[in-house]
C-alpha cells in the first residue's frame, strides 16, 4: 500500500501549525528558535512528499539546501542569543526591547 | 500494510513530541523532544524513498543542530532559577487562534488535491548517486553559493562571539 501524498501534506500542516503556536506563545528565545526549526522541517517533509508524487529528485535537492540554510541560521541565531544574554542577562523575548522606543 | 502502520506510528510520535516541545517549560526537555520529532521525520523520509535525505537529516539535526542548542542552553544556564515563563493569557489565546486559522487554511488546501497515489514508485529511488549527480551538474551553482553562505555564517558567529560588548 502506498500512502497518499495528501496524508503527508496534512501531517506537515499540523507540524507547521504547532511550530507557529510555539513562536507566538513562548517567551524563551531558544525555544522560539526550535519552533522555527520545526517549521522548516515541516516544509522539508512537503518537499520530499512532492518529490515522490512527481517522481523527481529536485525536491530532495531543495531539502538539502534548506538544511544548509537552517544550519547557518541556527549558528548565527544562537551566537546572537549568547551576545544578547551577555548584555541583558536574559533570553526572554519580552525583556529584550532595546529597539523599542 | 506495513508502510501504513509505520506512517501512523511515526506521525503520532512526531505530533506528540512536537506538542510536548511546545508546552514543556524546561528548554533541555524541549530540545530532547525536538530530537524525537527529527527521528520520526527521518522515518518518514525512509518511507518516502529518500534514504540519503533521511541520513543527512538525522546527522545534521540530531548530530549538529540540537547539540548546538543544548550547548547554548547549558552555557547560559537558564534552565533553573527564574521559572517565570509567564505568558500573558490574551497573547496565548491570539497565538492559538491565528495558528488554528492557518491550520484550517492548510488543511482545506491540502484536501483539495493530490489524493492520487504516485505512479510507479519502484522506478524512483532517491539514492545518493542520483542526488550527487544532480548536485554536481544541474545544481552546481547553488551548491557553491551554499558553501559561501556557510562560510559567512561561520565568520558571522565568530565575530558575534568575540565582540567586545559594553
Amino acid at each position: 500500500m502506498i500512502i497518499p501524498t495528501s496524508y503527508y501534506l496534512l501531517l506537515s500542516g499540523i507540524l507547521f501549525s504547532i511550530g507557529v503556536v510555539g513562536v507566538l506563545t513562548r517567551r524563551n528565545a531558544i525555544v522560539i528558535f526550535m519552533s522555527i526549526e520545526l517549521m522548516l522541517n515541516a516544509v522539508n517533509l512537503t518537499f520530499v512528499a512532492f518529490a515522490r508524487q512527481f517522481q523527481s529528485l529536485d525536491g530532495q535537492i531543495f531539502v538539502f539546501f534548506v538544511m544548509v540554510v537552517a544550519a547557518a541560521e541556527v549558528a548565527v541565531g544562537l551566537a546572537l542569543i549568547v551576545a544578547i544574554f551577555r548584555v541583558k542577562n536574559s533570553v526572554y523575548v519580552d525583556e529584550i526591547n532595546l529597539m523599542k522606543w | 500494510m506495513l508502510p501504513a502502520i509505520l506512517f501512523f506510528v511515526f506521525a503520532s510520535i512526531a505530533i506528540a513530541s512536537a506538542i510536548m516541545m511546545i508546552v514543556h517549560r524546561n528548554p533541555v526537555y524541549c530540545a530532547l523532544f525536538l530530537i524525537l520529532t527529527m527521528f520520526s521525520l527521518g522515518g518518514h523520509y525512509v518511507l518516502l524513498n529518500a534514504p540519503f535525505i533521511a541520513a543527512i537529516h538525522i546527522i545534521v539535526y540530531a548530530g549538529a543542530i540540537i547539540t548546538l542548542f543544548l550547548f547554548v542552553i547549558m552555557l547560559l544556564d537558564i534552565t533553573g532559577g527564574n521559572s517565570g515563563e509567564k505568558v500573558k493569557g490574551w497573547s496565548q489565546f491570539v497565538g492559538l487562534l491565528l495558528s488554528g486559522i492557518l491550520f484550517v487554511e492548510l488543511a482545506v488546501f491540502f484536501k483539495s488535491g493530490f489524493d492520487a497515489p504516485p505512479s510507479s514508485s519502484a522506478a524512483f529511488q532517491g539514492n545518493t548517486e542520483a542526488i550527487g549527480m544532480l548536485l554536481f551538474t544541474k545544481y552546481l551553482f547553488p551548491f557553491e553559493v551554499a558553501s559561501v553562505l556557510l562560510l559567512s555564517a561561520i565568520i558571522g558567529s565568530v565575530i558575534l562571539a568575540k565582540l567586545k560588548l559594553k
